[in-house]
């Protein structure tokens, strides 16, 4: 079914559908309206979730982790400094193996605050052990929110998965979103199977005891390898979505006239929506360009993106946030990705969109536009639509 | 480290036995005090089993016959909730060790 919403609403709707036991959220710009639409779901009995409206988002996923550990199908939403506070359980949460889905509505960190759009608050869990995943629209964050549940969940995997959309760009615009059938999405993502639940008496368990330097290496190794799961996992997931929705979901990321392009650009999120834009007006005078749109980030597809791109003779690699001190998280992936590759393409890191600043098809098309003319790849930051 | 399992042979996410982190951690090694049980004394409440936050009073048939020393940690609390101070706490190796 066909309906003009917000990213807010399309995202609340595959929570609705797929109807955790618990959600536990505190509201947060531009957040707020999953939780919003979530309570009213649950107020007019529309769903049995437990709603727990706590006093911080440090409290909202310590509240997910023992509904999760409790034996619970288990949901939360957050966005930038709400992010921020929950890390130090997001940590805990990859670490304990569980499967919570959280949608985060990017909004940069502060200071200076501001509630607009940027990646930072997403790079800040980078390495917290979480799936990540990014939406290029509300179509997007809708399908990857039904999906996450189903690889959060997979005994291979058992990890946290954040889906990325951001904030106001598609959390606040109104866009077509085709819905599934309740039923449809209810047999998708299935009946939850706890693992070892604290609830079950019977068979009483320690969650998160102490180890020791002769165990916590060892731990860790097996969480990384839920991680190295999760390619697959996603895989096929995006496989037997792609049936039940009739949408087409191939792969670890989406490449746009990509095939045979001498220019690239890597983009994360709806940034790359403009991109494509770019790239047909480009394409329609002649130029040889493509878009290389990461839907997987956190574990990043490194070997997939190197195929992808080493065709190519120079690629743009656009971060929505700075690594302070070193070039752009996602420039350091691809740039990795690239190289074992005997050739390589010529590599340029831009910065961009900082605290929800425009980015426009002109300034994307003076980037394609740039990219002949650089010759090497250079430890060098380039900007896009900064003022000097 | 012999003896000890490989990252293969762990439990997901570290869960382990309730009331323990007995598989992964050989508690007993930080233990200043040990808790020494008066049989005599004992009228098999049960409260020291119960209140034992590492699993380590044992039990048989429903009866306190002594402690796990290798996973007590002498924290004391047994000896704390006893009804009938049958349980006393014994600083280790003459009290000279209480700190590395
Ligand atoms: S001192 Fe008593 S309560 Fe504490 S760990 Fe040892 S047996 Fe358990
Ligand atoms: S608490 Fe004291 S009396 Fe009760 S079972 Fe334990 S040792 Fe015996």
């Amino acid at each position: 079914m066909r309906k003009a919403i917000t990213g807010h609403k399309a995202v609340a709707e595959a929570m609705r559908q797929i109807e955790p036991d618990v959600v536990a959220v505190y509201p947060i710009t531009p957040q707020s309206e999953i939780a919003e639409y979530y309570a009213e779901y649950v107020h007019n009995g529309l769903v049995r979730t437990e709603l727990v409206p706590v006093e911080s988002e440090h409290s909202a996923l310590s509240a997910c982790v023992g509904a999760a550990a409790a034996g619970g199908r288990v949901m939360t939403a957050t966005s930038s400094q709400g992010l921020a506070l929950m890390v130090e359980v997001l940590y805990i949460a990859a670490g304990l193996r569980l499967p919570i889905v959280m949608a985060l509505a990017n909004r940069s960190l502060s200071a200076p605050i501001n509630i607009h759009c940027d990646h930072s608050d997403a790079y800040l869990a980078r390495d917290s052990g979480a799936v990540q995943i990014f939406a290029e629209n509300a179509q997007e964050a809708y399908d990857y929110t039904i999906m996450a549940q189903r690889i959060a969940e997979d005994m291979r995997v058992r990890l946290p998965v954040i889906v990325n959309l951001d904030g106001f760009t598609l959390t606040h615009t109104v866009q077509p979103v085709d819905l599934l059938e309740d039923e449809v999405v209810k047999k998708f993502v299935g009946e939850f199977k706890p693992y070892s639940p604290l609830l079950d008496v019977d068979h009483p368990v320690t969650w998160g005891p102490f180890a020791m330097p002769d165990y916590y290496f060892e731990l860790k190794r097996a969480q990384q390898a839920g991680m190295e799961a999760a390619p697959g996992v996603f895989l096929s997931v995006q496989r037997e979505f792609s049936q039940i929705s009739g949408r087409r979901y191939l792969g670890f990321f989406e490449a746009y006239r990509l095939e045979d392009a001498e220019y690239a650009l890597v983009v994360l999120g709806s940034t790359a929506g403009t991109a494509k834009v770019a790239v047909d007006e480009l394409r329609a005078r002649g130029m040889k360009v493509g878009l290389l749109k990461p839907w997987l980030w956190r574990p990043f597809p490194a070997k997939e993106v190197g195929e992808a791109l080493a065709h190519v003779k120079a690629v743009a690699v656009l971060d929505r946030a700075f690594s302070f001190g070193t070039m752009g998280a996602l420039f350091a992936d691809v740039a990795s990705a690239l190289y074992p590759l005997e050739k390589r393409p010529i590599l340029a890191n831009y910065i961009y969109g900082l605290g929800g600043r425009d980015t426009t098809v002109p300034e994307l098309v003076h980037v394609f536009e740039e990219l002949p003319k650089i010759k090497k790849t250079e430890w060098a930051l380039r900007y896009i639509g900064l003022r000097e | 480290m012999a003896g000890l399992k490989g990252w293969r042979e762990l439990p997901l996410g570290g869960v382990v036995t309730g009331g323990t982190a007995k598989e992964l951690q050989k508690t007993g090694g930080w233990r200043a005090e040990r808790p020494i049980w008066h049989e005599e004394k004992c009228i098999q409440c049960l409260q020291c089993w119960l209140h034992c936050p590492d699993d380590s009073v044992l039990i048989k048939g429903g009866k306190v016959v002594g402690f796990d020393y290798e996973h007590c940690k002498g924290c004391g609390v047994c000896a704390a909730i006893c009804p009938k101070d049958a349980i006393e706490m014994v600083p280790e190796r003459g009290g000279e060790c209480a700190r590395p």
